[in-house]
């Protein structure tokens, strides 16, 4: 895949506050990107500076080899869909998809043959004469999508789109614009801070915190093996511990967790002996049993079970060293007290240094 | 109880407002050349008096004339002022909106006095561009307020989209920002219509005997000759308040309900 559009040391400021710092980014041609990251992590910045909304302070933007960092919005051939949908309210339906084909000044019947196959496409052509107004929430998203699409930009770029729809429709959604981006080959860059959102669309994930991009990587690797401690905590649910490094060899390394604890861990080449760690295990991850089972088995006690429907979340603990651990259901004898043997996998568990 | 001490209250209150104007208006009507009552026969000789006598038909005329100048000058200097002012990066804009809202609270009397000395220095004084003019200094803060009102209900994202699809930015104001801007100006247009024709006080300052307008004509001929003719034409002026006023809440009320739809 060739970089189809590039960050170079990116800053952007406002007033004496600095919300990207010297970003580096590239995003390839066709691939479906995600921003994600808390408020105020400035992925919305990102995605504005390319929407040529805002101009970064230092730094370049190029797209496709040209830099278009000072060109203005109008002229950079993106299409942006807004958090709310921002439609033009005083347009129809169609009139709404035919405004970027008019501002590209396509003749008349050539517009009206698009719109209606846009509109078709994402099956609202029976209702191009309603008003904004008159939609619900998610045929007013699709609208702003087909308009953003319609008139065939470079890129697509999403701010949140999802954000105000309900649960069901937002999955739904999910799909349409994942299956839309399959079929048509679109570069999209998508602005999120709903992780799952994010794991289930994309096809590569840049992490935002305090203007600085944590980790980019696919979707599998940002969730298996997080590369710094906010990543590995703002990703799904996991148990972080302060750990230490006690020998590595072939490999392998072993990591104490407390006084009379240790676990067994896939090292690399960046693990030493003495080293101080985090040590990070998913809670899904870990097996409840009776028995010891494999590498690493711990013996804890239950201190609390919480039902969720679909799963159970099992606090455990040693001493005062606590685990959460997920699990589909229970043995039917155990309850709040009960010694158990927890087990995981070495190649479960993430060790951050740093 | 209360709810209905509150009413009674709220009714005294419109009464009191209305009553010299219930009481004054039926005296239109009145054959008699006394503002007096009762009235014994009823007649409209004074509406015709009020379109054939010259000195009456040309103030409707001058009203008009300098009403519809007024209210399209300060139209078009408010509608600017208001995109100006809604400029993110505008330094001062709080204080330059105070400024531009001045004449609304600067005594008419004081306004009037140094644009006269300052229109004739200018040679406008006692013309109808001087009049116009300084009818618009008192219509733009309504324009302001009324178009600020409509333009801070529309979106930015609305904007912002309608320039990612590829508008420049004189298209993204006349396909996007007008249109949506539209209800708001033409009800501060009418505001601006009804300011300057009801103006008195600085009339009297800055215009000449040709300039007289229906409100200044008024106010010299109760002085004169109290003639029911003056009736009359307040009946005129306040069918024609009612009717900009009902205009006005009729635009306010659909740009309310284009920035519901707005609204996601």
């Amino acid at each position: 895949m060739q970089p189809f559009i590039q960050f170079e040391s990116v800053s952007k400021s406002f007033g004496s506050m600095t919300v990207i710092d010297s970003l580096d980014l590239t995003i390839h041609k066709g691939e479906f990107l995600s921003l994600l990251g808390p408020s105020g992590s400035g992925k919305t910045t990102i995605l504005m500076m390319l929407a040529g909304f805002e101009r970064p302070t230092r730094g370049t933007i190029t797209l496709d080899g040209m830099r278009i960092d000072q060109l203005p919005p109008h002229r950079r051939e993106m299409g942006v869909v807004f958090q709310n949908y921002a439609l033009f309210p005083h347009m129809t339906v169609a009139e709404n998809v035919a405004f970027p084909l008019e501002m590209k000044r396509l003749p008349r019947h050539e517009i009206a043959r698009k719109v209606a196959r846009a509109l078709d496409m994402v099956r609202l052509g029976s209702l191009k004469n309603r008003r904004p107004s008159q939609l619900s929430g998610g045929q007013q998203q699709r609208v702003a999508l087909t308009r953003a699409l319609v008139f065939e930009p470079r890129v697509i770029l999403m701010d949140e789109p999802l954000g105000a729809l309900d649960k069901q429709l937002r999955e739904h959604m999910q799909l349409e614009i994942r299956e839309l981006h399959k079929r048509l080959g679109l570069t999209i860059v998508f602005v999120t801070h709903d992780q799952s959102e994010a794991l289930t669309m994309s096809d590569r994930i840049a992490v935002f915190n305090a203007g600085k991009i944590e980790q980019i990587d696919s979707p599998h690797a940002i969730y298996d093996t997080p590369r710094t401690r906010f990543v590995a905590q703002f990703i799904g649910e996991t148990n972080l511990i302060e750990a230490d490094v006690v020998n590595v060899q072939n490999g392998h390394a072993t990591i104490a967790l407390g006084a009379d604890l240790a676990a067994k861990v896939r090292s690399g080449p960046e693990l030493q002996a003495g080293q101080k760690a985090l040590f990070s295990l998913r809670p899904e991850r870990m097996r409840l049993g009776a028995e010891p089972a494999g590498d690493n088995s711990l013996g804890m006690t239950i201190t609390d079970c919480i039902y969720h429907g679909d799963h159970m979340r099992v606090q455990l603990a040693r001493g005062n060293f606590t685990f959460t651990a997920r699990c589909e259901r229970l043995a039917g004898d155990w309850t709040v007290g009960t010694q158990v043997v927890v087990s995981f996998d070495p190649r479960d568990c993430t060790v951050l240094t740093s | 109880m209360f709810r209905t001490a509150q009413t009674f209250f709220g009714l005294l209150v419109v009464t009191f407002l209305l009553m010299p104007i219930v009481a004054i208006l039926p005296l239109a009507f009145t054959s008699s050349v006394f503002l007096t009552y009762p009235i014994e026969e009823y007649s409209l000789r004074w509406f015709v008096e009020l379109t054939t006598a010259d000195a009456w038909r040309l103030s409707i005329m001058n009203s008009l004339i300098i009403g519809l100048g007024a209210t399209l000058l300060s139209t078009v200097l408010g509608t600017l002022a208001a995109l100006g002012l809604r400029t993110k990066a505008l330094p001062f804009a709080n204080l330059l909106r105070t400024m531009f809202l001045l004449p609304m609270v600067v005594p008419a009397v004081v306004l009037g006095v140094g644009m006269q000395m300052l229109f004739v220095n200018l040679g406008v004084a006692s013309t109808y561009p001087g009049v116009i003019i300084a009818h618009a200094v008192l219509c733009v803060p309504f324009v302001i307020v009324s178009v600020s009102a409509s333009l801070q209900g529309i979106d930015p994202s609305v904007e912002k989209a309608a320039s990612s699809l590829g508008a420049s930015p004189v298209k993204v104001f006349r396909r996007v920002t007008l249109p949506l801007a539209l209800p708001g100006i033409i009800s501060g247009a009418v505001f601006a219509f009804a300011t300057s024709l009801d103006e008195v006080v600085i009339t009297l300052f800055v215009a000449g005997p040709n300039q007289r307008t229906l409100a200044r004509q008024m106010f010299s001929s109760i002085r004169e000759n109290i003639s029911p003719t003056v009736v009359a034409a307040a009946l005129l002026l306040i069918i024609g308040t009612l009717c900009l006023g009902g205009l006005a809440a009729l635009l306010r009320w659909r740009q309310e309900r284009i920035a519901l739809r707005a609204a996601p």
